[in-house]
């Protein structure tokens, strides 16, 4: 690690009205490496990533690029230095095609007075850019047609389309499947060799362990410590982050699993009209269902909560069969969703946490159809407590919330009911590791209760930790399911893409 | 009331003391009584097209509506001889369907509310205009209906009865709004269909509910505003009434992209808007200026409520973030 590096940060320092959101952090950048950048939520990445791109200014240090150092960054400046990001919410347009996208803003204009945009030129452009990235469509696709991963490549070539040195990746990996990390993990090893440096934020350590040089972590605003390439290790990386041993970040089930409670049989989803579903869920357990993305884990989830029309089959649930033709109806039945998009799906993020904790049982705080604003919040302070949701005030808005909190608040929504199945989709995206335990142990709880559970996840740590089966999906059909003691990515990967095992050494 | 609906309330006070110091004649009782009663009979739609607004939502078609319904209220009444609370049940019961056929268009074929009410507003006034043959229908000489036009456009101790039907509705609808479980889920809804809808909500039924309080309180209103004009012209009976009901709404806080607003709000709102035209005659501004003060007051009520101005008024954000400390304690 001789090369000069391209870029440093010197004791940099941010307040926001009184409250430090950073103090005296430094880190440097060399050319050609992987910096691993971790922390909980709030300790302060993201202040931290907008002053390098001149969104924010520090209120103390300098920010040196090629030995000249300055004391605040422009937008301007840092894309002239270089330095690019790629979004954990994508910022693709997907009106456009892809070429149109990577040259948004500095589209090539043909001459004469008219100035049209040059697509042809500009789509020759863009093809070299996806190819060095392994792209599998070209520039002339529409990107709404493009899977998530795939616009995230689109986001990385437009980086290199401005000549970007340093790439910074903020969560990259939060909507991708197994397949498709390891491919972007691929493309940044191919981004390092060829002399770009990468910033790589994460909060999926194994991929942090698979990529980083280096490890920097954020705790609280201030540098905790560093890792070299051989010290990086999952003890080691949660030691930095949360600043103590992280005992049991699974909780361990206090009681076995009881008898069946939901039993789906050949249940068909307009996503895979010509496969079918079948299914046991058993009382008090937590049930993995694994898959890559687009697997037909989340149609599988809509149709049980009657978002999705069911084609044929049946939900059984108790020796019933129930017929779940809205989200009302399956709400009736005990069967809960916690969506996988919680800002969109779980929460109405302008409107109190009071509110968004009663929205879906009102009713039972009414009279004459009149709310009991009391009982409805002492409803809402029984689960803030239970749930440990951290505010000191019910009454703000469910966006002030972190990640972690905000799920919780989704989760306080239905456990003011009586759960009989619950479906978590993506349980943890984006939350960070300390609120994670604990959402895993709300669910072990529940469990424990006696409710059944149904955990969608991409996370193969969280599979393989949490639960006590796991189905896994592929291509809108259950491929196989592993008890306990069969858990490991192998066997899970081996059926999440169809057996085909010689596929799998080839990925 | 929220702190938006003090700062409508004092925004009217001061228009309306300028008002006074100019012309002390706007403080005299006829004048103050002649405004209430307008007040009223705007306020009375204002409130239905504002539910509608909370849902993300818009209503166009009212004005239409009144000139529809207005039309076949007097054909009831003078040609048909429909006894008078027959025909005022047949008005709003009128109002009601054209909303809820509104509504359903909106939520199961998922039409856009704009193109929905839109050809609502050209369909009623076309259907009025073909339904008297583009003549003014009015009551004529009979004195058969002077009750009825006592009970729509009279007064009691001096005051005009559209106004206090305007209280007993924003009362009613207050509740409704701010009390009910129905008023929380067209909030949320307002704020966020989707996740109503994965709470098990049934969207559909709320909004379309909107849609029909909306119809619904246009033709209550058209009851009131054909006592008042006294005879329709179905080509102009109530133009630009839906307009004047969107007016008062956003001035009153709703925004158009749904979730926000209160029912004080909106009744301020049409205050306000009655104050400036008031203010337009009785200072001898020419009246062909009307819309242009009214369109004036209305942008800067608005820019004052956006976060640039906020940011570039001190006083404004010392007390602004003085709330947010109060309100949000370390979140």
């Amino acid at each position: 690690m001789a090369a000069a590096p391209l870029l440093s940060l010197v004791g940099i320092g941010k307040s926001y009205a009184g409250v430090r959101a950073l103090d005296d952090v430094g880190l440097t950048v060399e050319a050609g490496s992987v910096l691993g950048l971790i922390g909980e939520n709030g300790a302060g990445k993201s202040t931290l990533m907008k002053i390098l791109g001149g969104v924010v200014q520090p209120s103390a240090g300098s920010i040196v690029v090629d030995g000249v150092a300055h004391s605040a960054m422009t937008v301007a400046g840092a894309a002239r230095a270089g330095i690019a990001f790629v979004h954990q919410e994508l910022t693709v347009l997907d009106n456009l095609d892809v070429a149109a996208n990577i040259f948004l803003g500095r589209e090539m204009l043909g001459g004469g007075p008219l100035r049209l945009v040059r697509s042809r030129r500009m789509h020759a452009l863009a093809r070299p850019l996806l190819e060095r990235l392994g792209a599998d469509f070209g520039p002339e696709t529409s990107v709404s047609r493009l899977l998530i991963a795939q616009r995230q490549l689109v986001e990385i070539a437009r980086a290199l389309s401005m000549d970007a040195r340093v790439i910074i990746m903020d969560e990259p990996t939060s909507s991708l499947t197994l397949q498709e990390t390891d491919r972007l993990l691929q493309v940044i090893g191919e981004l390092r060799a060829s002399g770009v440096a990468v910033i790589y934020i994460s909060h999926r350590l194994n991929e942090v362990k698979l990529c980083a040089d280096r490890v920097v972590c954020l705790r609280d605003g201030r540098v905790a410590g560093g890792l070299a390439r051989d010290e990086i290790t999952h003890e080691a990386m949660i030691r930095l982050m949360i600043g103590r041993e992280l005992r049991a970040l699974y909780t361990p089930p206090r009681s076995v699993p009881q008898g069946a409670l939901c039993v789906i049989d050949r249940l068909v989803t307009g996503a895979f009209p010509d496969r079918e579903v079948s299914l046991t869920v058993h009382r008090g357990e937590i049930l993995g269902l694994a898959g890559l993305v687009g697997s037909g884990r989340t149609s599988l989830a809509r149709a049980l909560f009657g978002i999705d029309p069911i084609l044929s089959g049946t939900v059984t649930l108790a020796g019933e069969t129930v017929t779940v033709g809205s989200p009302r109806a399956a709400i009736a039945q005990g069967i809960y969703l916690v969506p996988e998009d919680r800002k969109r799906e779980g929460l109405v993020l302008d409107m109190p946490l009071t509110e968004n904790i009663s929205l879906a049982s009102l009713r039972r705080y009414a009279r004459f159809s009149l709310v009991d604003r009391a009982a409805e919040t002492v409803a809402a302070r029984r689960q803030q407590g239970a749930l440990k949701i951290k505010t000191h005030d019910l009454a703000v808005h469910a966006a002030t919330l972190s990640g972690g909190n905000q799920q919780k608040v989704v989760l306080a929504k239905w456990l003011s009911m009586a759960p009989r199945l619950i479906v978590f989709d993506e349980p943890t995206r984006g939350i960070d590791v300390g609120a994670k335990g604990e959402i895993y142990a709300l669910m072990r709880a529940l469990a424990d209760d006696g409710v059944a559970i149904v955990m969608i996840s991409s996370d193969m740590e969280e599979v393989i930790g949490v639960s006590d089966r796991v189905a896994v999906m592929h291509e809108g059909r259950i491929g196989g399911v592993l008890e306990r003691a069969d858990l490991s990515e192998f066997n899970i990967l081996r059926l999440a893409v169809g057996q085909d095992a010689e596929t799998l050494e080839s990925a | 009331m929220a702190k938006k609906d003090w700062g409508l309330l004092v925004l009217l006070i001061v228009v309306g003391g300028i008002t006074a110091l100019l012309n002390p004649r706007f403080l005299s009782a006829v004048n103050l009584l002649d405004m209430a009663n307008l007040i009223g009979l705007f306020g009375i739609f204002s409130i239905g097209v504002g539910m509608v607004i909370i849902t993300g939502g818009i209503d166009l078609s009212v004005g239409s509506i009144f000139a529809l319904l207005g039309v076949v209220f007097i054909d009831l009444l003078v040609n048909r001889g429909v006894p008078w609370p027959l025909a005022i049940l047949a008005i709003i019961a009128g109002g009601i369907v054209l909303g809820a056929v509104q509504g359903l268009l909106v939520t199961k074929a998922k039409l856009q509310p704009f193109v929905v009410t839109l050809c609502g507003l050209l369909i009623y006034r076309g259907a009025a205009r073909y339904y008297t043959t583009d003549a003014t229908m009015g009551f004529g000489y009979s004195d058969d209906f002077d009750w009825l036009a006592w009970l729509a456009s009279g007064r009691s101790w001096g005051i005009p009865h559209p106004f206090m039907i305007l209280i007993a509705v924003a009362a009613i609808m207050g509740v409704l709004l701010h009390r009910s479980v129905f008023g929380r889920y067209l909030f949320a809804i307002g704020r966020n269909e989707e996740a109503a809808r994965f709470s098990g909500i049934r969207t559909g039924a709320v909004v379309t509910g909107a849609y029909i309080i909306s119809g619904g309180l246009a033709g209550l209103a058209t009851i009131c505003l054909v006592f008042y004009t006294n005879s329709v012209s179905p080509s102009s009976f109530g133009n630009f009434y839906e307009l004047y009901a969107i007016a008062a709404a956003v001035l009153g806080g709703c925004s158009l992209r749904g979730g926000e607003g209160t029912i004080i709000g909106i009744v301020l709102g049409t205050a306000l808007l009655q104050v400036l035209q008031n203010l337009v005659n009785i200072l001898g501004i020419p009246s062909s200026l009307n819309f242009a003060v009214m369109g004036t007051v209305i942008l800067i009520g608005v820019l004052a409520d956006q976060p640039f101005v906020r940011r570039a008024i001190p006083s404004l954000r010392r007390e602004r973030s003085a709330v947010r400390q109060a309100t949000t304690p370390g979140a």
